[in-house]
């Protein structure tokens, strides 16, 4: 199952014989046979047998119970208050549950705006042997469809998404959506309601994605809510220029806005704006009253903690991909706070 | 459109494109210093990101936004030495090693922002100032003349930058180092202290060009929050003939078409969004392209000087 594994352990053992001191080099470059023929002939054995039973019979070395390896790409910080920091606390929070870090190892590689840097790092972790390689935006698709297929061994994940490439003959990829029209469309009746100017901005990063799904569910809630309620909307074309987003926050407040929302990591620059100007506030995808305490009404959150459970079950039990996930507020996955 | 063009909307534009334009002067101010004596540094936006982060963490924990500002002139200083010291005395290749000023500014920023803050949080940046009777100019007042502070000084360096280059012993030696170093080095002009001090000035202003948006107009650090403007900055150089009142020109260009494409989208106006965020970008390439001549480029730029070589 996991040929990293054993490779770790034969790289370990290589090491040790031939007392040198350079195993980063290893997991990569496994079968350089120097020394110890005897020795890599076993590993050969084992890491072509694809049946687990066979690795752990092995003389097992010191290392206690398999750690299940989750890598994952995301195109801006862990911190972003928005689309990263919701997965990345989602995949803390399932490592707490499974039992810290010997249970669940989790590796990232952020600020990912480049997609071929993205790809580059996809690429490495799969080859390091991570059980769940996560690319954690919709750009970075057509790149994992074509990785996804060498490192049959591997589960990867995608979103904002639902395609699994099944299409394709890609078996081992997951997709996950964010149905987060949903939480738009309840914070966009609240915000109707609150609407003392009747108008409302909405400044978005880019026309797609869950961007586009919240974008459009806010203002359909807002319309409907209050009849003749004004939704202006805007994009910036980016998901980090947070000078535009600020920007585009005060020609909202200037058009007559009085109650404002946006999506990406971006809308850090659109909060301030809402709360020196005396707008409300509606965030998404991660809780962002903290920014702004006094302006942020109520944020749309994601919690991926069960798609991520469910995509590390199905891994354990042999199914590495094929799934497509919605976050909901049926299912739980999104949470008004 | 003709919700477009009514007289709240244009001076709502105005007021945003002013606040847009402040860190595209400051940075391509200071660039264009260091251009007219002939050294092209590409770092500036390693240099806005140290400044915007240094800003905000020295004013966040001092509770001082000037310490903040100082702390930015100060970071931004050492970076232009630093960029001095390689193009000028180790006569690096000026493009490589800004870009590789650029990956530092980001990378170091990056890792303190983590390290040190954790995360997004905002503070209260420089207020607005209302200029006394200025400000009660019917129509125009509001929009010209409410702003905070880091906004006029970045205008009001225009002028005095001009004069500094065309007008002053140290602009001709300035210019001079730039378009001939071999001539005003044989007539004693030192060619490495100009260009330190250029780039040192330069570095100076890319760090307030970063505080001003992270105290005085976004009020918050995020990672890489400056976004490309540094580059934006270095193109506006080009865009206005290395002459302070051309740099000017473009930077309120840019910045007003940004703005209007921001109130067109607003407005509900039938326009791709993709279109309008195009906009500013389009536009100065066409006018670049008609309108901006090439004439003034100092001789010398991105050329290290080596005494008797040329």
């Amino acid at each position: 199952m996991n040929t990293f594994s054993t490779r770790i352990r034969w790289a370990a053992a290589a090491a040790l014989l031939l007392a040198a001191c350079a195993p980063a080099a290893a997991p990569t470059s496994a079968p350089v046979p120097t020394a110890e023929p005897q020795i890599i002939e076993v590993t050969r054995v084992v890491a072509g047998t694809p049946e687990v039973q066979v690795i752990t019979a092995t003389p097992p070395p010191a290392a206690p119970a398999e750690t299940f390896r989750v890598a994952i790409v995301m195109p801006s910080s862990t911190t972003d208050m928005a689309f990263s920091q919701s997965m990345y606390e989602g995949l803390l929070a399932v490592q707490r549950e499974m039992g810290g870090e010997g249970a669940m190892e989790i590796a990232y590689s952020e600020g990912m705006f480049s997609v071929p840097d993205a790809a580059a790092a996809l690429r490495d972790y799969a080859s390091q042997g991570y059980d769940l390689v996560i690319a954690h935006g919709s750009q970075y698709g057509t790149s994992l469809a074509q990785l996804a297929p060498e490192f049959p061994e591997t589960s990867f994940a995608w979103g904002t998404a639902l395609d699994t490439f099944q299409a394709q003959g890609v078996t081992n990829v997951f997709a996950y959506q964010a149905e987060a029209q949903q939480g738009g469309y309840v914070l966009g009746t609240i915000a109707a309601l609150m609407s003392e100017s009747g108008v409302i901005g909405i400044s978005g990063p880019v026309e797609a994605g869950d961007a586009k799904l919240y974008v459009d569910g806010f203002k359909f809630g807002a319309e409907s809510a209050k009849a003749g309620t004004k939704v202006n909307v805007s994009y910036t074309g980016s998901f980090s220029d947070v000078s535009l987003m600020a920007a585009a926050a005060e020609t909202h407040v200037a058009a007559g806005a009085d109650m404002l929302t946006g999506s990406s990591q971006s809308v850090v620059g659109a909060i301030g704006v809402a709360k020196d100007q005396g707008a409300y506030w509606f965030g998404t995808q991660w809780e962002q009253t903290f920014l702004a305490p006094e302006a942020v009404v109520a944020s749309q959150v994601y919690d991926w903690t069960g798609i991520i459970k469910d995509m590390i079950a199905s891994h354990q039990a042999g199914v590495l991909g094929g799934k497509s996930y919605t976050l909901t507020f049926k299912n739980g996955g999104l949470v008004i706070a | 459109m003709s919700e477009l063009f009514t007289l709240p909307v244009l001076l709502g534009i105005l007021y945003s494109g002013i606040r847009l334009a402040t860190p595209y002067l400051y940075a391509a101010i200071g660039e264009t210093f260091a251009q007219r004596s002939g050294v092209y540094n590409l770092g500036v936006e390693g240099i806005m990101l140290m400044g915007a982060y240094t800003a905000f963490y020295v004013a966040s924990i001092s509770g001082d936004l000037w310490l903040g500002l100082g702390a930015a002139a100060g970071v931004g200083a050492m970076l232009g030495l630093l960029m001095a010291f390689v193009s000028v005395t180790l006569r690096a290749e000026q493009g490589i090693s800004g870009i590789g000023l650029h990956l530092f500014g980001l990378g170091l920023s990056t890792l303190l922002f983590k390290t040190t803050l954790g995360g997004v949080t905002s503070i209260s940046g420089f207020q607005p100032v209302r200029i006394p009777f200025l400000a009660d100019i019917p129509l125009l007042g509001d929009a010209l003349f409410n702003h905070n502070l880091l906004v006029y000084v970045a205008f009001l360096l225009v002028p005095v930058a001009n004069w500094v280059i065309n007008d002053t012993t140290l602009g001709l030696k300035i210019r001079a180092v730039g378009q001939n170093p071999a001539a005003a080095d044989s007539l004693g002009v030192s060619v490495g202290k100009i260009r330190y001090l250029t780039v040192t000035v330069g570095g100076v202003f890319a760090g307030i060009a970063g505080a001003s948006l992270s105290i005085a107009l976004i009020n918050l650090f995020q990672e890489n929050m400056t976004n490309g403007q540094g580059f934006i900055a270095v193109a506006l150089v080009y865009f206005g003939g290395w002459r302070p009142w051309g740099v000017l020109g473009g930077a309120m260009l840019f910045s007003l078409v940004n703005a209007l494409q921001l109130w067109i989208q607003v407005a509900g106006i039938e326009l791709e969004s993709d279109i309008a965020v195009m906009l500013p970008y389009l536009l100065t390439i066409v006018a670049l392209a008609v309108a901006v001549r090439r004439a003034q480029q100092p001789a010398a730029l991105s050329k290290p000087f080596e005494r008797g070589e040329a």
